[in-house]
């Protein structure tokens, strides 16, 4: 039986939270009190169908995408396309690749379609949609394994930078991932951009046949996946630094490349403790301490 | 879908992406799990598992679901109900919170449930004259009988929805649809029916009910022979009859006592049905959706021809039904025939005074269920002992925080009114069967001599801290605070 979309403001009474089916999102919003209310409402009133329209196509957009492009009709089934087809040629790679982000970035559109704040951000689960006016900035934390949270790298993201999506992905998370990265975060233009970019970034940190990594294919977990019978990692065993570092090489190539591209700003590639940054210019916004590094 | 599932996949359909879910595995969303092939709701405590690990005091959610009513929900204060508790059934053991409190100096303890019932089902009151259906005519909801038409009340119709013999008794479509029926208008939802040989009516709780596509407005203000008592003066002078369409009495002005009274001339008006006192007619029509509950569109159906030896050219006639929504005005031609007219000024104050005494018409949902002997177990080492507290009122039962009203006589059979509960309390499990909080509050000493599991007794400081199967609602105002010593509890 249906579950009726939640819509409530977290305890904080600033944060708000909503939730439908597997969409679940927290937002927040600053600006004057009126301002914040109406961007709430609006992206509650938005919120609020996003899951039937994207069910109502849902067998296209867990399609690969090939050279005959799907017709999607709904306005976030496209903007997930858009952000994979970079990626199509080649690759086995779905719009589901890129819902989080994309719903992300239409809820945050929707707030300010309403009203002016002074910035704001659309959480889709670690894929994240930003909005800074003029001299505003975020901080951003991030994290090496959702079950255990800690600090791994803090970036931060000014009004001046061409970054106003953030994703990441990992075979630790919710979504399945080919790959062995426990967590790759990009900063990119767009929360659909980075998405996609986290996903195939982190497909791409891997070393194939490798007997350490357990692989299953998605469907034996999951019946309906996008990904069907492709294998998917379930778990890495201890690897050795120079497996790390191979691992990792394979997925920052692919990283550098979409950063001289400009399709990225940065990305962080984390692996069993190791992190590499990788990004197109040399004033990193990214900062990556020692300290955490080590944490392993 | 052209693939084939393990027999012990299940299809969840909490939400349109219909995940199919293999055994031991989740859903998309992380909520929903096959738990041994049935589908069960896991509660998503990742939010609040980072939130302690990070060394954050976890907060208890603030949880108010449902479709949004474009207000963004904000917690007031702190209130423990069952809903979300989850419940130790078919095991005997005790409940999965027992909770105590000091309360007025008095150390209070509330066992707190969730209770499967699939011996449970709702009172629909449809308040409306309109006939939905012959008594004991079943009630569908998507092809399938869920309940039966019962008594007429005063102004309202009752429908007994649910019950044991639907939930499980029938095929398994009946089942699952009845569940969804019950959970639905528990939920305050609307619901669509059909009656057999009858109406179909939309109806969700504390909403008016809408029949054959028609929103009801009003309740009779009284049976059409109460309403000429009511309105004789007001008519008096001003026309010379008035026929009060009814489906239950008809009433006639010139006939009634109230028009002998004030001395209303005869009219020989003839009404169709059959004549109970000088003045009031049963059965002028057969039950149906138009005037005052009847089957009639024209209100001259009813009449006969005017008897000539009373009536009189021009005399000026009022048809009116019970809820002054349907009026006609006519006046006799010179072969004493009624013509319709434009109602006159002086008259329709009195409609729209009917109309205005008429209250709104709303649809009223009774959950109704009885606490068996394993929910009881939860409570106390000896169940029968529950029942006898519950009965002396040294201990009280609510439903999520709304009072229940015990029915009397063996068992905890209980009502609730379901607006007075937290929205979306309600859920279920595929059995099918309906899952209601229940929540029994006593005294600690009470509960100690009833053979209460008292070892299980923890404070509500930790139960509020510690667990995160937990949920907080805003307590309703209009609803007693369940904490509150009882008013029998001194006398023991």
């Amino acid at each position: 039986m249906r579950e009726p979309a939640l819509i409530r403001l977290l305890p904080d009474g600033r944060r708000l939270h909503l939730h439908d089916g597997p969409i679940d999102l927290i937002v927040e919003a600053t600006g004057s009190r009126a301002n914040v209310a109406a961007a709430y409402e609006a992206a509650a009133r938005r919120f609020v169908s996003i899951l039937d329209e994207l069910c109502s196509e849902l067998s296209l957009l867990r399609a690969q995408v090939t050279e005959n492009p799907p017709r999607l009709t709904g306005a976030i089934a496209q903007r997930m396309f858009t952000a994979v087809n970079l990626y199509s040629s080649g690759r086995f790679i779905t719009p589901m690749a890129a819902v989080a982000g994309s719903v992300a970035e239409t809820v945050l559109e929707s707030m300010l379609a309403a009203t002016p704040l002074d910035r704001a951000y659309v959480n889709n689960g670690g894929d994240i949609a930003l909005h800074l006016s003029t001299g505003q900035s975020y901080l951003i934390g991030m994290v090496e394994r959702p079950d255990r949270p800690s600090l791994f790298g803090a970036c931060e993201i000014c009004a001046d930078d061409p970054v106003r999506g953030l994703a990441t992905s990992g075979w630790r998370g919710r979504s399945f991932s080919l790959g062995i990265a426990d967590a790759v975060t990009v900063l990119a233009k767009t929360a659909a951009g980075a998405d996609a970019a986290a996903t195939v970034i982190a497909n791409a940190v891997d070393l194939p046949g490798h007997p350490a990594i357990t692989r299953i294919p998605a469907r034996e977990i999951s019946p309906d996946s996008d990904l069907g019978n492709l294998f998917v990692t379930r778990d890495v065993a201890p690897l050795t630094r120079g497996e790390i570092d191979s691992a990792i090489e394979s997925g920052a190539l692919l990283a550098e490349s979409l950063c001289s591209h400009r399709v990225i700003h940065a990305a962080a590639i984390h692996l069993q403790g190791h992190t590499r940054v990788v990004t197109h210019s040399l004033d990193s916004s990214l900062d990556v301490s020692q300290r955490s590094l080590l944490h392993a | 879908m052209t693939d084939v599932f393990p027999p012990d996949t299940v299809r969840c359909d909490a939400c349109p992406v219909l995940c199919y879910i293999k055994r031991g595995q989740a859903g998309a969303c992380d909520r929903y799990a096959n738990v041994e092939g049935q589908l069960v709701r896991v509660d998503p405590h990742i939010l609040l598992d980072r939130a302690k690990s990070q060394g954050t005091p976890v907060v208890p959610f603030l949880e108010r679901e449902g479709n949004w009513d474009g207000k963004i929900m904000k917690g007031q204060e702190t209130f423990v109900t069952a809903i979300g508790a989850g419940t130790t059934y078919p095991d005997y053991k005790p409940a999965p919170f027992i909770v105590s409190s000091e309360v007025e100096g008095v150390d209070m303890v509330t066992v707190v449930t969730e209770g499967i019932f699939s011996y449970c089902g709702v009172k629909l009151k449809i308040d409306t004259d309109r006939h939905l259906g012959p008594e004991r005519g079943f009630v569908r909801a998507q092809g399938e009988p869920v309940g039966h038409v019962t008594t007429a009340e005063y102004g309202s119709q009752m429908l007994s929805l649910g019950g044991v013999r639907h939930l499980t008794g029938g095929t398994k479509s009946e089942g699952r649809v009845t569940c969804e029926t019950l959970l639905d208008l528990c939920n305050a939802k609307e619901v669509e029916l059909t009656i057999d040989e009858g109406a179909r009516i939309r109806v969700a709780a504390g909403q008016p009910p809408v029949v054959n596509g028609q929103r009801e407005e009003r309740m009779r203000v009284g049976c059409g022979s109460a309403t000429i008592g009511m309105f004789a003066k007001q008519w008096f002078g001003k026309v010379d009859d008035v026929v009060v369409v009814d489906d239950h009495i008809t009433g006639v002005l010139s006939e009634h006592q109230a028009g002998k009274l004030l001395g209303v001339r005869e009219t020989g008006i003839a009404i169709q049905g059959r004549r109970s006192t000088p003045g009031r007619y049963f059965q002028v029509a057969e039950p149906g959706t138009g005037w005052g509950g009847t089957n009639i569109s024209d209100p001259l159906t009813i009449l006969k021809p005017f008897k000539p030896k009373f009536a009189w050219p021009h005399l000026r006639l009022l048809m009116v039904s019970t809820t002054g929504e349907q009026f006609a005005y006519y006046e006799l031609d010179e072969s004493l025939r009624p013509v319709g007219k434009d109602l006159p000024e002086a008259l329709k104050e009195s409609v729209l005074r009917i109309r205005e005494n008429c209250e709104p018409a709303l649809t009223t949902v009774l959950f109704m269920g009885g606490a068996g002997g394993s929910l009881r177990a939860g409570v106390t080492e000896n169940p029968v002992r529950l029942t006898e507290s519950v009965k002396q009122k040294l201990t009280r039962v609510t439903c999520g925080g709304a009072p229940a009203y015990v029915w009397p006589g063996g068992g905890i059979t209980f009502m609730v009114d379901v607006t007075r509960m937290p929205e979306n309390a309600f859920g279920y499990v595929p059995t099918p069967a309906l899952v209601a909080p229940i929540e029994f509050t006593l005294k600690k000493d009470d509960y100690a001599v009833l053979g209460g599991h008292v070892d299980y007794v923890r404070p509500l400081a930790e139960v509020l801290v510690e667990k995160e199967r937990q949920r907080q609602v805003s307590s309703l105002p209009q609803n007693p605070w369940p904490l509150k010593p009882l008013a029998g509890s001194n006398e023991s």
